[in-house]
């Protein structure tokens, strides 16, 4: 992954910045240029809370080859206290302890690296809080 | 708007298929569905392809089976819509021919996946999905249909054996069609027992990596009347939708809100509802998908879709008939030809070709294809009219 790519994204990845419509006040992560629910175009800018509970998971066996020696990993969609969700890995926890509904907490973490001289990716991964 | 109809349809052979390239694929479907159709001329040619850049590092795809197919000089563009590709370039061919602007359009689909190794392949299949915010964390495919598996097991109650079940019920269908790519007997424990992927779904709750084509050509009424004698297969509905593309965004995970939309607006084009379907097509790429395919186009209540294929209403000589080809899971699965495929047999069941999984009652059939995790769905009405 090109260095340029993943410095982008760092607002999101690092500091979880949302953008909350300041019309409707619903929060988009990421954030958007238009509200999808109506149709506002200015944002205010936020950052989520870390505290959520787990929507729904997976335990992932065949992974894409730079995740390989995670697996078998969990991965699941959470729901943050403030309603916003999102797709996150869910560490720190063996994969068959994993309910749906329990809490669980961000944190910042490396999402993996790219060969021998790329850059390292990192962002948000869940555990259980 | 002029009514449509199709009027030849053609298949290449389907598998991992080392000898055949992407061209030679597009060129057998396309040129068998030319012959059926009996067809004076080609004036325009659409093909679904999801993705030639990544399976194959050829993007240009639809100059490219244009020249291969013998028909140098007609308008040739090529449609992406992930998994939908082919369904999304059927319905626009539908939209051409009866806008008055082409009257004989073939509409075809291809992948050629097996040029990767299956880690490639599962690399350009994430593409599909919302790659900075979904790929990125490590979500596969199967892995955003086992969220909503697991989603629809805690919701509904749905039940481990009946995703199986509907593996088993495909397979079933498949052996009896001479064009599956899997051609054996699955049974529920077969299912439950294979190996994990992403749990709750197993490799037999996933449909495979395929090599192959489907084309058809379509015609309005009025001239296929006079080129070819007996029933018509006719166009009734066309519709459409996308929704938000990571699935977390979406309001109910264990709703396909894009599929249920485009229903919606193929029913309302044709002047049908649910009922009325003897029969139907869905993008059963998982196991899951099917169940909550057949929720979306009304076949059942939402979250009654497990128990529906329990009591056996899906079978093929069930109420409502689902997947009588064997589906994306038996039949294969070559992603931009999947939703072309899927005409190519309610055509065959409308025109009672279909030998040994032939319908007994096939007037009005429906075709649900979609692309990612339903970011993008179209839905496709045929009757059959005339005797």
């Amino acid at each position: 992954m090109q260095p340029q790519r993943v410095w982008r994204e760092i607002p999101q990845r690092y500091r979880l910045e949302a953008g909350q419509c300041r019309k409707c006040k619903k929060i988009f992560f990421p954030p958007r240029l238009k509200c999808p629910d109506c149709g506002g175009e200015a944002f205010a800018k936020l950052r989520l809370p870390t505290d959520g509970k787990l929507l729904t998971y997976t335990v992932v066996h065949t992974a894409p080859e730079r995740f390989a020696k995670l697996a078998p990993y969990g991965l699941g969609i959470v729901e943050l206290s403030n309603k916003v969700r999102l797709t996150v890995q869910i560490v720190d926890v063996e994969p068959e302890e994993l309910k749906s509904g329990m809490p669980l907490r961000l944190e910042f973490r490396k999402i993996h690296d790219v060969g021998h001289a790329g850059v390292i990716c990192y962002g948000y991964k869940a555990v259980p809080a | 708007m002029r009514p449509v109809a199709v009027i030849g349809v053609g298949l290449s052979p389907w598998g991992e298929l080392w000898r055949s390239s992407l061209r030679d694929l597009f060129a057998q479907a396309a040129l068998k569905a030319i012959k059926d159709s009996g067809a004076p001329r080609i004036d325009s040619l659409l093909v679904g392809c999801m993705s030639g850049g990544l399976f194959n590092s050829q993007e240009h795809v639809g100059a490219l089976v244009a020249d291969y197919t013998g028909l140098k000089g007609v308008p040739a563009t090529r449609v992406e819509s992930a998994c939908a590709s082919g369904g999304v370039a059927f319905r626009q061919g539908v939209l051409e021919v009866a806008s008055g602007a082409s009257d004989f359009v073939l509409v075809g689909g291809v992948e050629k996946m097996t040029d990767l190794s299956g880690d490639g392949a599962t690399f350009a299949l994430s593409t599909a999905a919302d790659f900075d915010y979904e790929a990125y964390q490590g979500a596969t495919f199967p892995a955003l249909y086992a969220l909503m598996a697991r989603a629809h097991m805690d919701k509904y109650g749905t039940t481990r054996e009946q995703l199986a079940m509907v593996a088993a019920k495909n397979h079933d269908n498949g052996l009896l069609n001479p064009n599956a790519q899997f051609k054996m007997k699955v049974s529920v424990q077969d299912v439950m027992n294979s190996v994990k992927v992403a749990e709750p779904l197993c490799l037999l709750d996933c449909s495979p990596i395929t090599d192959g084509a489907a084309a058809v050509v379509l015609a309005p009424v009025e001239l296929a009347a006079k080129l070819k004698k007996g029933p018509l297969a006719k166009v009734l509905g066309v519709g459409q939708a996308a929704d938000a593309m990571a699935l977390a965004q979406r309001e109910d995970i264990t709703r396909l809100e894009a599929a249920e939309l485009a229903a919606q607006r193929a029913y309302k084009m044709a002047g049908k509802s649910p009922k009325d379907i003897d029969f139907a097509e869905v993008h059963d790429c998982f196991t899951i998908a099917e169940i909550c395919a057949i929720e979306a186009l009304g076949f059942c209540k939402p979250g009654q879709g497990g128990k529906f294929t329990e009591q056996g209403h899906t079978a093929l000589k069930g109420s409502k008939p689902i997947n009588t080809s064997g589906g994306l899971k038996s039949k294969g699965h070559p992603v931009g030809a999947t939703g072309v495929a899927q005409i190519v047999e309610l055509v065959e069941q409308l025109r009672g070709a279909a030998g040994e999984r032939q319908l007994s009652k096939a007037r009005v059939g429906l075709a649900q294809n979609m692309g990612g995790t339903c970011g993008s769905s179209v839905v496709s009405i045929l009757g059959r009219e005339g005797k």
